[in-house]
């Protein structure tokens, strides 16, 4: 339970700082974080999947409402037309947030079963 | 087997990120655009965004400062052109980026790299690339380029403007590209010179493209020249035209003389069709581009002071082709819009005049048949001899494809826009040669840098007198009480109908024979009836003795003049009232006549309805308006039934419409008007049956639809990427007005700025653009200004006299600062 958490909050700390340094990062730096984390800390491949997805998905949904709720909704309510998720800004918060999550999730359990070996 | 475990994740994760980093078909790269650091979540602008800024760079003189107010709007404070230019670039960049390249690169053939060989069916190579640069796009834009390196001032001016566009591109990273780019999966590339000449040479095509060549000769060839004069008439009877009637007009240059053989070889009259048959469906210039101005003289306003109006209708677009900026320098202050990829004011006013343009619509595109002598296309017959093609090489690069080599033989016309390389809709194997004034290495942007630091009648004169393509009708006014309009480009002197049809390219005698001089350009200066105004008619009638070309248009200019006789005593508020003006003038020419001829009795009831509504209909195309919507739909259902039996060619050449009036002007003095029988009937239909038969068939079309006008004619502002993108588009806006109406709000087309400046000590002045500052949908200046564009109300347009008074009111300000 503690590995999880503590998986939970590397990736967590790593996929924010990949998001201030998105200047100097690519935009799939945070899972370049979700495999470290789970090269450093010894856990199943599920719970690791498990602790990365969901440290993500929260820290994306985060971001991405606060800078929805500072928009007013107003690009992700067009963006979700276009796409199309109905229009719905929560909709479109939550597949980005899922494809982050998922991102992560793989990244970490790589680096999981990668562990022993190395 | 961990280990193997591993890998296959591994490589799972990896072909995962890099499915998500990648376009796929129409989808753009997933991960990239829904990341919270550097996808469309970067392009979502917070409501309370700061726009100050501190900035430097070596290239420039002196520091700048840029106001920003409420709606956006910079105004630049510079101490000399070179430093406002940098700042104008760099906000264009800033706020416009995506649709300055987008327009440059479609102007330049060159969608294939961003969009792929094909975007659905429709091949962007054929359709647009090698349109574009068969056209000699590219090819004109370069010579202008060269051209520019004779004059510092505008070599200097160029430069400026585009470092300026330069350090903002040099500054962002792909989290910082606007959405678009990120949609399309491509990265902004450095601003050149080139790219500005290549808008510049957009807005050229935009305006003064005339295909109409090629339908005009298959419909002369399939009707002769008598009927074709009643179906394209020269001049309509009812012309109010700009410049009025019984000016008499003297000119240093004489009438240009046609060719010996031009009834038998190119009229046509002997029955000689050297040149015939072009399977060629042409890119036809909307009916709808247009624009109004004009300038009502102190004599006629409350003030005693000039009041200059100016609304240009052209593709309503978000983000907008305008950009509203202020520009002050020691030397002048002038304020207005200009063109996101160029410099200077295009349509404003500094503290001593102020300028508008119309387009001139008089043809300067024509096209020549080229016989070469063998396939290879190596020589071509000229005055009895065989002379050298040249040849042009474009390398249209295509996305995940080879590259695509267009060779162009140019010739003493042009470029050969149409040969057996080039004819995915051309089935006549023949070879086409375009002469455009475009391709004269105009100096467009020296007319309005002039412009902008204008300070009286001759001042403007020579400015507008660099603005060679296209012809536009530059209205002017004054503090000291002038007003002026000068019809102005380089125009060619023609006899009369040349360049209507495709000439022949093997007989010099059917070349442009001389440019118009400037002084014989029309105009008026401070005329008696105390205005000037233009609405794309014809600027004369046929004693000015140079032949105009070209479709214009006939009521707008009716209404307008109309208007202005009978004003006086005028305020800037009945200018806005005339300007959003829905009075439909044809209508009320056509009514009349409709309701004399239409037999009532073989009406039904629902018929009976209808017509009961247009009867009392108030002849203004407003919102609600059901008589609008009944007469649009009724002309032109009389419109089809009249022509399309005589015009359409059994072989389906391409022949093009009659133009909406000539119908009209037809009926009004010869009701048995040759056309009004149906061929395809054993019957003589009269003019009673046909009006009849298009009501009743008006009656079907129209059952069961909303009638209210605006829902029916659906005027939107479209994204430049168009239809996949409703989102980033405002549709179905609810405005009154439409064609041949003042307020020109139709279905894609509008009044793009409608601008009042009222030319008191202080200036006073008006104006709204349907969009907003900010290009960037994410933003709520994006498409800030529709709504009240859309009610017909205007933004009091602040004029900064000083930085002290910026200082206070601006809400942002963006310092630059040279690098010491």
């Amino acid at each position: 339970m503690i590995k999880f958490f503590a998986t939970l909050l590397l990736v967590g700390l790593l996929g924010w700082l990949a998001y201030l340094f998105a200047d100097l990062t690519p935009w799939w730096a945070f899972a370049v974080g979700a495999f470290i984390a789970g090269l450093a800390i010894p856990q199943k491949a599920f719970a690791a999947f498990f602790a990365a997805f969901l440290a993500v998905f929260l820290l994306w949904t985060f971001l991405t409402w606060q800078i929805d709720e500072a928009n007013n909704g107003l690009l992700s309510g067009k963006m979700a037309t276009i796409l199309p998720l109905g229009g719905s800004s929560w909709a479109l918060i939550m597949v980005s947030a899922a494809i982050g999550g998922i991102t992560a999730g793989l990244a970490a359990a790589t680096g999981t079963l990668l562990r022993k070996k190395v | 087997m961990r280990f193997l475990a591993a890998g296959i994740l591994g490589i799972i994760t990896i072909a995962l990120i890099y499915a998500l980093d990648t376009k796929l078909g129409p989808l753009p790269p997933a991960g990239a655009l829904l990341s919270p650091s550097h996808g469309l979540w970067k392009n979502a602008e917070p409501a309370d965004k700061d726009f100050s800024l501190d900035l430097k760079s070596a290239k420039l003189k002196d520091e700048v400062s840029v106001y920003l107010d409420e709606r956006l709007v910079p105004h630049i404070f510079a101490q000399n052109d070179h430093d406002a230019y940098f700042a104008q670039g760099y906000l264009h960049a800033r706020f416009r980026l995506w649709q300055m390249e987008f327009q440059t690169h479609a102007a330049s053939g060159r969608l294939c790299e961003i969009i792929g060989e094909k975007s659905g069916d429709v091949s962007v190579l054929e359709k647009r690339d090698r349109y574009f640069r068969r056209l000699g796009m590219v090819y004109a834009a370069e010579r202008s380029v060269e051209n520019m390196k004779k004059y510092p001032q505008q070599l200097e001016a160029i430069d400026a403007y585009t470092a300026g566009v330069n350090l903002y591109i040099s500054q962002m990273n792909p989290a910082d590209f606007p959405i678009e780019y990120k949609m399309l999966d491509y990265a902004p590339e450095p601003w050149t010179p080139l790219k500005t000449a290549l808008f510049l040479k957009y807005m050229s095509y935009d305006l003064s493209h005339d295909f109409d060549d090629f339908e005009y000769t298959n419909l002369k060839n399939h009707l002769g020249m008598d009927l074709f004069e009643k179906v394209f008439p020269i001049m309509a009877d009812s012309l109010d035209p700009i410049s009025p009637r019984g000016t008499v007009y003297q000119t240093s240059l004489s009438a240009a003389i046609a060719p010996a053989s031009v009834d038998s070889l190119y009229l046509n009259r002997g029955g000689d069709t050297t040149i015939d048959g072009f399977a060629f469906k042409v890119e036809k210039r909307s009916t709808d581009i247009g624009s109004n101005n004009w300038v009502v003289g102190g004599a006629k306003t409350a003030s005693g002071r000039p009041i200059l109006c100016n609304d240009p209708h052209l593709s309503l677009n978000l983000p907008s082709l305008w950009f509203e900026t202020q520009i002050h320098t020691p030397e002048y202050n002038t304020y207005g819009v200009g063109f996101p990829g160029a410099p200077a004011i295009i349509i404003g006013f500094n503290d001593s005049i102020a300028w508008g343009v119309t387009n001139a619509m008089r043809d300067v595109m024509d096209f020549y048949e080229v016989r070469f002598k063998d396939s290879t296309m190596n020589e071509y017959l000229y005055n009895g001899a065989w002379v050298k093609t040249e040849w042009r090489t474009e390398i249209i690069r295509i996305k995940n494809k080879a590259d695509y080599v267009d060779k162009i033989p140019m010739t003493i016309w042009g470029p050969v826009m149409y040969d057996a390389t080039y004819a995915s809709d051309l089935k006549d194997n023949k070879a086409y040669a375009v002469r455009w004034t475009a391709h004269d290495a105009g100096l467009e942007m020296n007319a309005f840098m002039q412009l902008n630091r204008a300070d009286n009648y001759n001042d403007y004169l020579q400015a507008i007198r660099n603005f060679q393509c296209p012809g536009q009708n530059f209205v002017f006014a004054s503090k000291s009480n002038e007003i002026a309009w000068w019809q102005q480009a380089s125009f060619p002197a023609k006899w009369r109908r040349q360049g209507d049809f495709v000439m022949p390219g093997w007989d010099s005698s059917y070349a442009w024979q001389t440019q118009i001089p400037n002084d014989d350009n029309i105009h008026m200066v401070n005329p008696e009836r105390g205005f000037v105004s233009s609405a794309n008619q014809l600027p004369a009638d046929t004693t000015y003795p140079f032949y105009l070309g070209g479709e214009h248009d006939l009521y707008r200019g009716i209404i307008i003049n109309r208007y202005l006789r009978q004003m006086s005593g005028i305020t800037p508020a009945d200018m806005q009232k005339m300007q959003t003006d829905n009075y439909n003038v044809m209508a009320e020419t056509a009514r009349p006549l409709l309701l004399k001829y239409i037999q009532r009795g073989r009406l039904d009831v629902k018929g009976k309805e209808l017509l009961v509504k247009f009867e009392s209909w108030d002849l203004r195309a407003d919102i609600h308006s059901a008589g609008q919507t009944i007469f649009t739909e009724w002309y032109k259902e009389l419109g089809k039934m009249v022509w399309l039996d005589d015009i359409t060619r059994a072989d389906s050449l391409p022949v093009g419409f009659p133009q909406a009036a000539t119908l009209l002007e037809a009926l009004l003095k010869d009701t048995a008007f040759v056309f009004l029988d149906d061929k395809h009937t054993s019957d003589k239909e009269t003019i009673e049956d046909m009006i009849t038969l298009s009501f009743e068939q008006t009656v079907r079309n129209l059952d069961g639809k909303q009638l209210g006008w605006a829902a029916f004619k659906a005027t939107g502002v479209r994204h430049l990427l168009g239809g996949s993108l409703a989102a980033f588009s405002r549709l179905q806006l609810p405005i009154g007005g439409g064609s041949n109406i003042i307020n020109a709000a139709t279905g894609n087309w509008g009044p793009s700025w409608r601008v009042i400046v009222h030319m008191t000590d202080e200036t006073e002045a008006y104006g709204i653009y349907p969009g907003g500052q900010n290009g960037n949908p994410g933003s709520k200046y994006y498409d800030q200004f529709v709504d009240k564009w859309t009610n017909g109300e205007y933004n009091k347009l602040w004029i900064i006299k000083n930085e002290a008074e910026a200082g206070g009111k601006a809400k942002w300000k963006i310092h630059f600062k040279p690098t010491a």
